[in-house]
């Protein structure tokens, strides 16, 4: 990230430079110390149920990395001109407008991974870390900085979705991606697939370990919540 | 009858929305620290399970579905509108949860005190949108639809309540620091889940 010394073309001279020290921070803070899963405990709900492959964890990720951004975007050029009272409802019809799109566009392109994601896509619009930063972030802020405070979530949700996408398919079923890692004279000298990799509680476990290397590692986040 | 019956029991035990789809997690998570909030919680998502699930049922027949509108202009019976689902979907169940809050304040005064925080919260709940969506994937008729949201309410209510009770224990037990709260919870919800898979394959 070196480009923040270089300024980006200034339209005014109070504005600041596009990617400033405070820019880099709304975008880099979620990755780490300020993580919408395991620090915020945000849209855990429809994150796990897609990881049991790497490649349905990743669309996933995109969708909403997409969803996140834009919307926090919208609600940010909005944000003078919605009432507060019916706030909620008005960021409800973005996010769903939004993950709409990207569900026909799955749809369209990507016909079988969208069958197998099946619910999970319109669940985004439930997601709580879509929700929870357009009430946290856009409403206060300028469109710029919530645009990546928007991907930064997003990008930290993706993380976590893909690691445990990660362990689950290599231990799982010895695949990434679709293609075989595990090698076959493992298989001949008795080695098995875990089958409990594939079942629902794998994905708690595996969060709840991240969240106790990532706290171990991480000394300021104890007893966060 | 029997049908329906092995319907409820599959969406209480088997296919528990919280521990077979990791639905409403953020709820789940965040208000399981005591018995008696996670109680009300529980029976709100029933109540407002039972009642929007059948509603989105409603509007999918007799708006989005193709055909559905063949009733008002013969032109509108090839137009399909179920892109618009969510959208729907998620207006009726906040506004269905903004009337439920207005009727209960209104009409029983004490069951509004003691879930009355926790009624606005039930919008933002994934598993009912996602009951809503199950409904819309599988096809349910009306009946069906009906059975399968209660059942998803009571599996949602049986989870939030046992979770809890275990949370209210855990309070004595000494655990590692930077496990503590959040990173437990996850591996007891895994265990519990575990558990619940012992209930696949039932069938009456």
């Amino acid at each position: 990230m070196a480009t923040e010394t270089a300024p980006a073309p200034v339209v005014e001279k109070k504005k600041e430079p596009l990617f400033s020290k405070k820019n880099i921070r709304t975008l880099r803070d979620p990755l780490d110390d300020n993580n919408p899963i395991t620090v915020q405990v945000l849209g855990i709900c429809s994150a796990l149920a897609v990881t049991v492959q790497v490649k349905p964890a990743l669309i996933m990720a995109l969708g909403v990395i997409f969803v996140a951004a834009f919307s926090n975007l919208i609600i940010s050029l909005l944000r003078h001109s919605i009432p507060t009272r019916v706030r909620i409802i008005v960021q409800l019809i973005v996010i769903a407008t939004l993950v709409t799109i990207v569900d026909q566009v799955l749809k369209a392109y990507m016909f079988d991974v969208s069958k197998k994601l099946s619910v999970f896509v319109g669940l985004i619009i439930t997601n709580c870390i879509v929700m929870g930063r357009l009430e946290a972030f856009a409403l206060g802020n300028k469109p710029w900085p919530s645009f990546l405070d928007g991907i930064g979530n997003g990008v930290g949700y993706g993380i976590i979705l893909v690691v445990v996408a990660v362990f689950r398919e290599l231990f799982g079923s010895g695949t990434l991606l679709g293609y075989q890692v595990i090698p076959q004279w493992a298989y001949n000298m008795g080695y098995v697939n875990n089958g409990l990799m594939m079942l629902p509680p794998a994905a708690l476990f595996i969060i709840g370990l991240y969240i106790w290397a990532q706290r171990s590692w991480n000394k300021k986040l104890v007893n966060v919540s | 009858m029997e049908h329906l019956l092995n319907l409820l029991i599959k969406a209480i035990f088997v296919e528990n929305v919280v521990f077979a789809f990791f639905l409403g997690m953020c709820s789940f998570l965040a208000v399981s620290k005591k018995i008696k909030t996670a109680f009300g919680l529980g029976l709100a998502v029933i109540f407002v399970m039972v009642l929007t699930t059948p509603l989105n049922y409603f509007i999918l027949t007799y708006l989005l579905k193709e055909g559905a509108l063949a009733g008002i202009h013969p032109a509108l019976a090839s137009v399909d509108l179920t892109f618009l689902a969510f959208i729907l979907f998620i207006s009726t169940i906040a506004g269905a949860v903004q009337v439920v809050e207005m009727v209960v304040e209104k009409f029983t005064p004490a069951l509004y005190n003691s879930l009355g925080i926790f009624l606005p919260l039930i919008t933002v709940n994934c598993s009912i949108l996602g009951t809503s969506l199950f409904m819309q994937e599988r096809e349910y008729n009306l009946v069906e639809t009906a059975v399968f949201s209660l059942g998803s309410g009571i599996g949602f209510f049986l989870a939030i309540v046992l979770l809890a009770a275990i949370r209210e224990r855990l309070r004595y037990s000494n655990i590692p620091a930077p496990l503590q709260g959040l990173g437990i919870a996850m591996i007891i919800t895994g265990l519990m889940g575990m558990a619940f898979l012992s209930f696949s394959g039932i069938q009456l």
